[in-house]
């Protein structure tokens, strides 16, 4: 009753970068991240709901992959860096078990 | 004569010791200290990040929900201030109405929709958003001749005993505040921050969801979200740490 219900993702990337500059993508969703090895009051095992993956594509090339286990907080902040080259699209996607469950675009663009 | 005297003296002894314990009072009293200066470094740097804040996203989606319902009446600008002037007294029932309760009697009166559930994520970001709008404002309620019983009744509950453990809010939150309780540094308990972030909750939680949690732990029966004693005690939180800013949406342990 009291998580975020939407799934809600954000993803930060810097506008402009120098070709061959090292930049940094934030990511946050909101996510429960139940680890299922909970029970509720009735001593039911709650079952397990976390994303599974994280993935960022670059001009059209995966640059990141992360597996997320069930011992994330939830609401997960992840953040990595890639070497821009040329101006594109940063699209990062959040999986659960092979499944796009969230995903956002962002766009950078390179300074000759 | 010499009784005349005595008189006299000792009226200008209870006089000066009244000074005396006066100031000593108010030297006793030092500024309000927000949540935010008991937090570890780490913590203080998660809430001055307005990306990596987790309350931010509840703010993001009350945003969206102010401008899908509440805009056809009310401009964004005229709601910077709302956070300071809640709890308010209420005209209609003659007691106090805080935020939640005022974004509800919008909900059922003015949209002739359900009132939100409280904790529910609608009701959560609503007021995570408006209080938001205020970030950084000091918070100064205004206490009138309506509004002092009130005041008083919130003021009796912090200082009431209550529970198993029958303490009060005071004897920890004045009285120990700055030490340990165990892993946690016991804070000043005021409600700058909120809505804010918990991190034993792993969610935006409400001032009230804070009070339930804080009776549950000193083994009482806590009161229902919206409860009057409930509203009361926010209200005399606010005026208890007046001058402090807002946070909303504060990171808290």
């Amino acid at each position: 009753m009291d998580r975020l219900t939407s799934l809600q993702p954000r993803v930060r990337v810097p506008a402009t970068a120098r070709a061959g500059e090292i930049v940094e993508v934030r990511t946050l969703v909101s996510h429960p991240m139940e680890t299922g090895f909970r029970r509720d009051e009735q001593g039911a095992r709650v079952p397990r709901d976390i994303l599974t993956h994280l993935v960022c594509e670059y001009a059209g090339r995966e640059v990141f992959r992360a597996e997320l286990q069930p011992a994330i907080s939830a609401n997960p902040y992840v953040a990595f860096h890639f070497r821009a080259t040329v101006s594109g699209a940063v699209t990062v996607r959040w999986e659960v078990d092979g499944t796009v469950v969230a995903e956002r675009t962002e766009t950078i663009e390179v300074l000759s | 004569v010499i009784g005349r005297r005595l008189r006299v003296g000792a009226g200008l002894l209870a006089a000066l010791l009244l000074t005396v314990g006066h100031s000593a009072r108010a030297a006793e009293a030092p500024a309000p200290r927000s949540g935010y200066e008991f937090l570890s470094p780490e913590n203080r740097a998660l809430q001055d990040d307005s990306f990596a804040n987790p309350g931010m996203l509840w703010v993001e989606a009350g945003g969206r929900r102010f401008a899908a319902d509440c805009s056809g009446c009310h401009a964004v600008e005229q709601m910077s201030d709302v956070r300071l002037r809640y709890p308010a007294f209420d005209e209609r029932t003659g007691r106090l109405i805080n935020l939640e309760q005022r974004i509800n009697r919008c909900q059922t009166e003015q949209l002739r929709r359900d009132a939100l559930a409280w904790e529910s994520e609608a009701l959560l970001s609503l007021t995570a958003w408006i209080a938001h709008q205020a970030q950084g404002r000091p918070v100064q309620p205004v206490v009138d001749a309506r509004t002092q019983p009130f005041l008083e009744a919130g003021r009796a509950f912090f200082e009431g005993r209550r529970g198993q453990l029958d303490l009060a809010c005071a004897h920890c939150h004045d009285r120990h505040a700055g030490q340990r309780l165990r892993g946690e540094v016991v804070s000043e308990g005021h409600l700058n921050g909120y809505p804010a972030y918990r991190q034993v909750w792993e969610t935006l939680g409400s001032a009230h969801r804070l009070f339930r949690w804080c009776n549950e732990a000193v083994r009482a029966e806590p009161y229902p979200f919206g409860a009057e004693a409930y509203v009361n005690l926010e209200y005399y939180l606010n005026w208890r740490g007046r001058g402090l800013t807002v946070e909303t949406p504060a990171v808290r342990r």
